[in-house]
């Protein structure tokens, strides 16, 4: 058997239909793949699950309702009613991720989520939204946001370049956070599976350990993308309100 | 690590901007105004339920009360008959008493005016024929006529003496 012993090659791009646009290579892969079927099952849930509008729902139903109201208390709980227009967004976001990481820890499934370049794209986007957001507000007003109150004058001096830092850092932490969740757990998963299937039946030991690691894992996916989702609500809140 | 592969970057970035696109085009176009309807339609339904539930209830109490009100009514009115129609009977009652009391006391007058007469009558017969007797037996016994004036007298004083 030609069992997968090393942990980091579950990460390795696959191209699936070769594409290119100029010079770059943008093949429809393995991550895009499992993207594009994220889209699709959120999609079923959320649109195709409450095709019969129920009264009373249904699974599926209930399902897309539950998202859609954890999704809006969690914006009136950090944001306040102005968050209720990005709504869609935050959404959008938070089943993207929670369904990029629940599909990757299906077996021979992949964690689009567990890619660097992703995360940051996402963080990204939430970063410069959220300053536009905060800059189309209050203008050069926004400024203030990295001036603390009631500080002297001479530990502003100081002061300002740490926030202004804790700002710009924020999408490299929002990013590296759901990355190193998500290629933590799947190495993890992988390391213990290779143990199990290397050292036979000693090997009962590291596969379960491997079955609770997974149910960890469950658990990680679904808190990071509400950690992810609730960062970019607090980050608008700040972008909202200031301080 | 695979994920430091730069040459991979071009094709998940076009990859994740398509995918994340259309969910929220999706999303925004059908699914959430969707699930937000449902919600909405279900909240309305609710309050309209309970609001129903309210206004039938004041009806409900509304009918009770009319009911009561009428009851208590007729209770009243039914006690009001009942104390004059006694009333009534109370007054007709005596009014009856009272002219039979009339009639027997008329009666009674009546009669004891008969009696009287009768008493008197048969006095008067009693004195005259004591007073016939007495001259009688005078004329018999004495042998002479005796004057009836000086009889009746002698009988009348005999009488009054004796009632």
């Amino acid at each position: 058997m030609a069992l997968q012993l090393e942990p980091l090659e579950q990460f390795v791009i696959k191209p699936i239909v070769p594409l290119h646009i100029g010079k770059f290579d943008v093949s429809f892969t393995n991550s895009a793949l499992l993207m594009t079927i994220a889209v699709l099952v959120v999609s079923a849930i959320v649109v195709i699950g409450t095709r019969r509008e129920e009264l009373v729902p249904g699974r599926i139903q209930s399902l897309g309702e539950l998202a859609y109201e954890f999704v809006g208390n969690m914006i009136d709980e950090t944001v306040g009613a102005e968050g209720q227009r990005y709504f869609p967004f935050i959404f959008t976001l938070f089943m993207f991720i929670l369904f990029g990481n629940l599909l990757g820890l299906i077996p021979f499934g992949y964690s689009f989520t567990g890619q660097i370049i992703v995360t940051f794209a996402m963080a990204a986007v939430v970063f410069i939204g959220v300053t536009l957001i905060g800059i189309w507000r209050h203008g050069w007003h926004f400024l203030s946001f990295f001036v603390p109150h009631g500080v002297p004058f001479v530990l502003l001096v100081l002061l300002v370049p740490i926030e202004l830092l804790s700002y710009l850092i924020r999408p490299f932490t929002l990013s590296i956070r759901l990355f190193a969740n998500m290629l933590a757990g799947h190495t993890m998963l992988a390391i213990f599976g290779g143990f199990a299937a290397s050292i036979g039946v000693l090997g009962l030991l590291p596969l379960g350990l491997d079955i609770l690691i997974f149910f960890l894992e469950l658990l990680v996916a679904v808190l990071q993308a509400y950690v992810f989702a609730i960062l970019t609500c607090l980050y608008l809140n700040d972008a909202i309100h200031l301080h | 690590m695979p994920q430091f592969d730069v040459a991979t970057f071009p094709t998940q970035l076009v990859w994740l901007a398509i995918t994340f696109v259309a969910l929220y085009l999706v999303m925004t176009l059908v699914g959430l105004p969707r699930v937000g309807g449902i919600i909405a339609k279900r909240r309305d339904r609710i309050t309209g339920d309970l609001d129903k539930a309210q206004r039938m209830k004041a009806e409900a109490e509304a009918v009770i009360a009319a009911y009561e009100r009428a009851l208590s009514e007729a209770r009243t009115k039914a006690q009001h008959a009942l104390r004059e129609t006694a009333e009534r009977l109370a007054a007709e009652a005596a009014e009856q008493q009272r002219k039979l009391a009339e009639s027997l006391n008329a009666e009674t007058a009546k009669a004891e005016r008969r009696i009287a007469e009768a008493k008197a009558t048969a006095l008067q017969g009693v004195r005259q024929l004591a007073a016939d007797v007495a001259q009688e037996a005078a004329g018999k016994l004495a042998g002479a006529a005796v004057d009836p004036a000086r009889v009746k007298a002698a009988v009348d004083a005999v009488m009054r003496d004796h009632g």
